[in-house]
């Protein structure tokens, strides 16, 4: 039976180098890793949390979340981000885009309403509203919208605040991130730092 | 200007991956055929009981891989079946059996479906002691099983191809493990998060709830790409900002994703003594990959289709900071790899350009593939090539001096016959079988009619090349998908491997035959023309009917 002894001494190699990969791989690497993350980029490694101006922390610069009442209105006040299938809408403990396909009678009734809906809420034609302000992005927390939708909302956002219309405009162009390195991705607006860089002009 | 932005930006991957082609390859090449053991790996082959220096003939390879790959299945079921009583389990219950049965498989075969949300299933102590580990050891089987058969054409009569344990260890020491330290740490200076912090409660700006998750994302997702695994951390996997904040991680995680792969033509050109050869399979890799990478760039821009056409562009399921071309290269490099993430939704693209991460898959993975997987793929294509020009020219073929003889020829076919079968026959069962057809139909598929048939085939064919990726609004966490996935994973990872290593065997027990003018030079264009014909060829005739009935379909009508 050397056959059968030799297949339970290869069991016991491969168990024995997966307990090693375990210690090693599993709890080694990844306690390294955290220990340089949180001494060297701690900001980075704990979610690049972001403060308002009183210092109350109000969300992470890199998620996305809703500016909506209690019952799931737009505030006029805010700058609005994209819409969002993560739960009811920027729920940042369940990540989902829609997964709608081209032809899907949904997501082609819902483009319609949005569309609709936003012309109405910013006072614009439905022809000037881009994209990515009728679509839902990937991770439903996408925390940026493009220059296009920030600028059609500046109008709104001003005579909601009572304050200049070009104050507020020149926030935006001053919150237009370039493409990294210049032409990686597309120019882009946080909505967080936005909304936030607006409550502390007003403050 | 957006089509310049993305000539540069690939421009970009490519500059990268030309600079490191060299000396990673050569790396990898110096890492498997070193004689010298480091102090460290002698003491590990202490722990784990083998002799380093034994060669082992290819049953007995293959013996190690299917027993280590075994006891990985079973750890990691077992894991996820006690998460309740674990530490680190976020609250979160035991994983159900047959999503554990699944997602055991999906890890260990480098495949990395995830039919779970992660957000809402797996705490940290399954996502570290399981999927971590898997991501690591899976991709060093891969790569083993790939340098297993380069040595046996760079050996003649030869009994043996190596030792799995020591292209195992060294290849998670030597090359995984350090890559993945270095990757892991810059993606944390983008953004990626790295803590054990669980959820933190803020109240927005306007005053609403919101959990912001944390976890070790980071040193999980170096090693996700790198080993082109692809099982994200998240749901929504590389879409979401805490995998993947930036444009320039986004670049960074294609790179990883694709650098071994592309390195290992120069370890094979190394190993067989001519870096000719393997400048041929790098060029037939590059080709398909920027062909590829083009078709879906320009459907996805052009945004066909009722939905996208109304939105005024494709960016249902896109991510703003990459754009589309960043989710194109992203998708593309994601499948035509096996690592199968994904920053975009693929079930939201355009029909047309849905069809392209199908076709890349369907391809066999090969243009560059996964990691080890990808290179041996393409190099039993290339045996298959010489039997087709040999066939051409009535002349015995042979490639790098191994005649591909009868047996040669049998394991390179049943080796190509694998993946296709997985696919049609598990689709064809999904809608052949009663009850199980209503199951499919009523609870898994997500968009109705035509769209609907591409969410399974799209399944199968990423449980049988053990991608990953998915049209993911199906939901395959039934009982069908769960047993019909897995089984599509395991066989379509493991068969193969078993044919590559019996093929292996036999070209090292050969004598060289030395060439003659009659032997087809397979380091020049015309061979490459040839090996990028045939795969195209035979990925077209097998897959061209299932097409027709998804994606072209809902593209063309």
């Amino acid at each position: 039976m050397a056959s059968t002894r030799t297949a339970v001494r290869t069991y016991g190699v491969a168990a024995r180098a997966l307990l090693l990969f375990i210690v090693v791989l599993g709890i080694g690497y990844t306690a390294a890793i955290t220990g340089i993350g949180q001494l060297a980029l701690p900001a980075q490694a704990n979610g690049s949390l972001v403060t308002n101006q009183d210092g109350d922390t109000v969300g992470s610069s890199l998620i996305g979340q809703s500016f909506a009442d209690a019952d799931g209105n737009p505030l006029p006040e805010y700058f609005q981000p994209r819409p969002s299938a993560a739960g009811d809408g920027y729920d940042a403990g369940a990540s989902s885009g829609s997964n709608y396909g081209p032809e899907n009678a949904d997501l082609i009734a819902a483009i319609e309403d949005r569309r609709t809906q936003i012309a109405e809420f910013n006072g614009v034609s439905p022809e000037e509203i881009p994209a990515d302000a009728v679509t839902a992005s990937a991770s439903g927390l996408d925390p940026h919208i493009s220059p296009a939708y920030a600028l059609l909302q500046v109008d709104r956002v001003a005579e909601a605040r009572g304050i200049p219309v070009d104050e507020v405009r020149t926030l935006v162009e001053g919150n237009i991130q370039s493409p990294d390195l210049g032409y990686l991705g597309d120019p882009t607006v946080n909505v967080l730092q936005l909304n936030l860089a607006l409550d502390a002009t007003r403050g | 200007m957006a089509a310049l932005f993305a000539i540069l930006q690939v421009a970009t991957l490519v500059l990268i991956l030309v600079v490191l082609y060299r000396p990673l390859g050569d790396y990898m090449a110096h890492t498997f055929t070193a004689r010298r053991h480091l102090g460290f790996e002698r003491g590990i082959y202490r722990i784990i009981g083998v002799d380093p220096d034994s060669e082992q003939t290819w049953q007995a390879y293959l013996r190690g891989v299917l027993s280590f790959s075994l006891v990985s299945v079973l750890l990691l079921y077992l894991i996820q079946r006690l998460q309740a009583v674990l530490p680190y389990s976020l609250g979160f219950p035991a994983v159900p059996e047959g999503l554990s049965f699944n997602t055991a498989i999906s890890f260990v075969t480098n495949t990395n479906w995830q039919s779970y949300s992660g957000d809402v299933t797996l705490g940290y102590t399954v996502q570290l002691l399981g999927l971590a580990v898997q991501n690591f050891v899976s991709a060093a089987v891969g790569i083993a099983v790939a340098i297993a058969l380069v040595r046996g054409f760079a050996r003649t009569s030869s009994g043996t191809l190596g030792n799995f344990w020591v292209d195992l260890i060294r290849g998670v020491f030597r090359l995984l493990l350090p890559l993945a330290a270095v990757a892991a740490i810059v993606l944390i200076i983008g953004g990626v998060v790295q803590n054990f912090a669980g959820f933190t409660d803020i109240i927005t700006v306007s005053g609403g709830a919101q959990s912001i998750p944390g976890g070790p994302v980071a040193s999980q997702e170096a090693i996700k790409q790198l080993g082109t695994n692809g099982g994200g951390f998240f749901n929504v996997n590389s879409a979401h900002p805490f995998e993947n904040p930036t444009a320039w991680t986004n670049l960074f995680a294609i790179v990883l994703m694709t650098v071994i792969p592309f390195s290992l033509p120069r370890t094979f050109g190394r190993m067989v003594g001519s870096n000719k050869q393997g400048y041929a399979i790098l060029g037939v890799m590059a080709g398909l990959f920027l062909v590829s990478l083009t078709f879906l760039s320009i459907f996805e821009a052009n945004g066909a289709g009722t939905a996208p056409q109304l939105a005024g562009g494709a960016m249902e399921g896109k991510e703003t900071r990459f754009g589309i071309f960043g989710s194109t290269l992203f998708a593309t490099g994601s499948t035509i790899t096996s690592t199968g993430a994904v920053n975009s939704m693929h079930d939201s693209y355009t029909a047309l350009g849905g069809l392209m991460p199908m076709i890349n898959m369907m391809l066999g993975e090969v243009a560059p593939g996964g990691v080890g997987s990808g290179l041996y793929s393409i190099l039993i294509l290339a045996i298959i090539t010489v039997f087709i020009a040999g066939l051409l020219v009535g002349r015995t073929p042979e490639y790098l001096g191994k005649k591909i003889g009868t047996r040669e020829i049998k394991l390179a076919s049943l080796y190509i016959l694998v993946m296709p079968v997985l696919v049609l026959v598990g689709t064809a069962l999904s809608f052949a079988i009663p009850g199980v057809r209503e199951d499919v139909e009523s609870t898994s598929i997500w968009n109705p009619g035509i769209h609907g048939l591409s969410e399974v085939v799209y399944a199968f064919t990423s449980a049988a090349n053990n991608n990953g990726s998915a049209f993911a609004g199906l939901t395959a966490n039934t009982p069908w998908l769960n047993t019909a996935l897995g089984a599509a994973m395991l066989l379509g990872r493991f068969l193969p491997i078993v044919f590559v290593l019996a093929l292996a065997g036999a070209l090292a027990a050969q004598d060289r035959v030395p060439a003659t003018a009659g032997t087809l030079p397979t380091h020049r264009p015309l061979f490459a023309g040839l090996l990028a014909g045939v795969t195209v060829i035979v990925t077209a005739l097998t897959f061209f009917p299932v097409l027709t009935l998804g994606p072209l379909a809902e593209g063309l009508l």
